[in-house]
């Protein structure tokens, strides 16, 4: 077909392991230093990111790349406030010695992060990082990774979520990847690409080359897969795609239109949407039996089909009550239950990975919305807003959502449309620069 | 002499807008004509004869694949058409508006080409001559953030293959 051959060793060859505290001070003490993720708004803890050391240009330019991705990860995620660079008064010259914890209070630096750089005789890397608690005096964290220099990247992202999973208790997501649809050309006849990326934006490739129509592709949460819809042969269906080999193949034999497509939790299912003779339904397909089964009946459209956590229950959306809204279903189809009853239309929904709220979106008054509810329906929050913002997708701690958002440009009809991530609060709105117009994010589980 | 390329050049000023319609279209269709002037130039059963002197594409109210009376005379005009040249297959193109989300838009897209197709069929055209396929909001006829080319996007298209002309 039109495979774009990705050459992604994405499993990081690594080795862990975790380094003890610095003359005596004990790296187990519990240290006071906690942001909470869970309030509306919070005041970005100061952090004083320093440059990894290292001996000769190899090493000193890793360390420099290295602590550069830390500092961008935890600046963006609206937690952190790391201190520029030039108001430090002093570098850290060993791992192995105390450091100056003065020379960070000066700053109000809450929080040190130093580390090194050692490429090995094999040519692999040893990457140490330590975590201070400067008012405290007490290394957080501590730890040494071993893999080959090209992983840098990925090790930056390791370390943030390292810190960020210490310093919140919860979860970090920066060891992941988007995958997305690229856009370029007039609306009319718009091409897109399939496309992935680091979370960060980094790493971009494109996985099709825009000769067939595609959307709305997801990541399997257990292979190297995503499920998308391709117009290939004007014939639109569901297809996998293997990120390893370029593979793409047609899911299942339908007699239509397969759609909105998303694994199980476990990876060994899709569902999807097929519409056929006017009328659309949800169905299942084992992809070890190719085994089809069909969970909804009815003459409405039933689609944007997305499971629970744990594969139980299903949420998707249905116009069965005359206009779209948010139902949840037992994942034989069994116990349809309406969630949804605010004033507007609700669609694509998406079940946290948390179990407790779902993303959607709700289209009213003109104006399209990104919020969440909980898996009851009640308390429904709106987190953004604008004349299209559709989509959301979960990152893997269930704290951050992304979604994409269409603008207007200027008064010829065209569209910009980009994705941006937003916290679970509300708060934090950024965009993700890609390198064209973008759609359809989805965030993978984070990298095994 | 005079009279006659006149007419020729109506038949041109068609042909130039029935043109510009078609690259304002994306290939999704080819105009949305009905005019018996230009009836002279066009090959009988044809793509072009069937976009210019019968009219390709019926319209739909917002979140609706309900048939008007519009669309239902539309639809007549086809079928008569079609049953003119029996050798013809055709595609239905179901769409939508950019007021919707994509998954929703592609069922709802389906449903309006089912919606017509449907339609032809009790007029006595036959289902396997018919194709059906959904764009949902993937390809706009017309741009612009108004209910004016809203209106435009919210359509089925026929589209006719295997015309013979004979």
């Amino acid at each position: 077909m039109f495979a774009v051959r990705l050459n992604s060793k994405i499993f990081l060859v690594l080795s862990v392991g975790f380094i003890a505290g610095v003359l005596g001070l004990a790296g187990t003490a519990q240290a006071e230093l906690k942001v909470d993720v869970t309030r509306g708004t919070v005041k970005p803890l100061p952090i004083a990111v320093t440059k990894f050391i290292g001996n000769g240009p190899q090493e000193i330019q890793l360390g420099r790349r290295i602590s550069h991705v830390i500092r961008a990860d935890l600046a963006r995620s609206g937690l952190f406030d790391p201190i520029d660079e030039k108001a430090f008064i002093e570098v850290e010259r060993s791992l192995e010695t105390v450091p100056r914890f003065q020379n960070w209070r000066i700053l109000n630096a809450q929080a040190m992060v130093q580390g090194r750089v050692a490429v090995l005789s094999d040519g692999r890397m040893k990457v140490q990082f330590r975590l201070w608690d400067v008012f405290a005096q007490q290394q957080m964290v501590g730890q040494v990774y071993t893999t080959v220099t090209s992983n840098w990247r990925r090790i930056a992202h390791i370390v943030s979520d390292a810190i960020y999973k210490r310093v919140t208790g919860e979860e970090g997501y920066f060891d992941t990847r988007i995958v997305y649809i690229a856009e370029t050309g007039s609306q009319i006849r718009r091409i897109k690409r399939l496309a992935i990326m680091d979370q960060d934006g980094e790493n971009h490739h494109f996985l099709t080359d825009g000769s067939s129509l595609v959307l709305t592709p997801r990541f399997s949460p257990s292979r190297q897969e995503i499920t998308y819809m391709s117009y290939h042969g004007n014939v639109p269906r569901v297809y996998i795609f293997n990120i390893d080999t370029g593979r793409q193949e047609v899911l299942g034999d339908f007699p239509g239109m397969t759609f909105a497509p998303r694994f199980s939790p476990d990876g060994d299912s899709v569902i999807m949407s097929m519409a056929e003779s006017g009328n659309t339904e949800i169905y299942t397909m084992d992809l070890r039996t190719r085994k089809v089964r069909q969970l909804t009946r009815h003459s409405a459209i039933d689609t944007s089909p997305y499971f629970s956590p744990g594969g139980k229950r299903v949420v998707f959306n249905s116009d069965r009550s005359g206009t779209q809204q948010l139902y949840i279903m037992n994942a034989n189809g069994s116990g349809v239950k309406r969630i949804s009853f605010g004033k507007g239309r609700y669609a694509t929904p998406v079940w946290s990975p948390r179990g407790d709220l779902i993303a959607f979106t709700k289209f009213t008054g003109g104006r399209f919305y990104i919020g969440v509810m909980g898996v009851n329906g009640k308390g429904e929050r709106l987190l953004t807003e604008g004349f299209l913002v559709e989509a959301p997708t979960w990152a893997p701690n269930g704290r951050v959502l992304m979604f994409f958002r269409e603008s207007p440009r200027g008064t010829g009809g065209e569209k910009d449309s980009k994705l941006f991530s937003i916290d679970l609060t509300g708060q934090n709105e950024r965009e993700i620069v890609t390198p064209m117009d973008a759609s359809d994010p989805a965030w993978s589980p984070l990298i095994p | 002499m005079r009279i006659k390329s006149l007419s020729y050049l109506v038949a041109a000023l068609f042909l130039a807008t029935a043109c510009a319609e078609t690259m304002q279209d994306g290939g999704a269709g080819r105009g949305s004509g009905g005019n018996q002037q230009a009836a002279s130039s066009v090959k009988p059963g044809t793509g072009r004869d069937f976009v210019i002197n019968v009219g390709d594409r019926v319209f739909f109210e917002f979140d609706k694949s309900s048939l008007s009376s519009d669309a239902r005379s539309q639809l007549e005009k086809q079928a008569a058409w079609l049953k003119k040249f029996g050798s013809v297959s055709l595609t239905l193109e179901g769409h939508a508006d950019e007021r919707g989300t994509r998954e929703y838009n592609l069922a709802l897209g389906e449903r309006r080409a089912n919606s017509a197709k449907d339609f032809l069929v009790a007029l006595g055209i036959a289902p396997n001559r018919i194709r059906v396929i959904s764009y949902g909001k993937e390809r706009p006829a017309a741009l612009g953030q108004n209910e004016a080319a809203w209106r435009q996007n919210r359509r089925a298209v026929t589209i006719v293959a295997g015309a013979s002309g004979s």
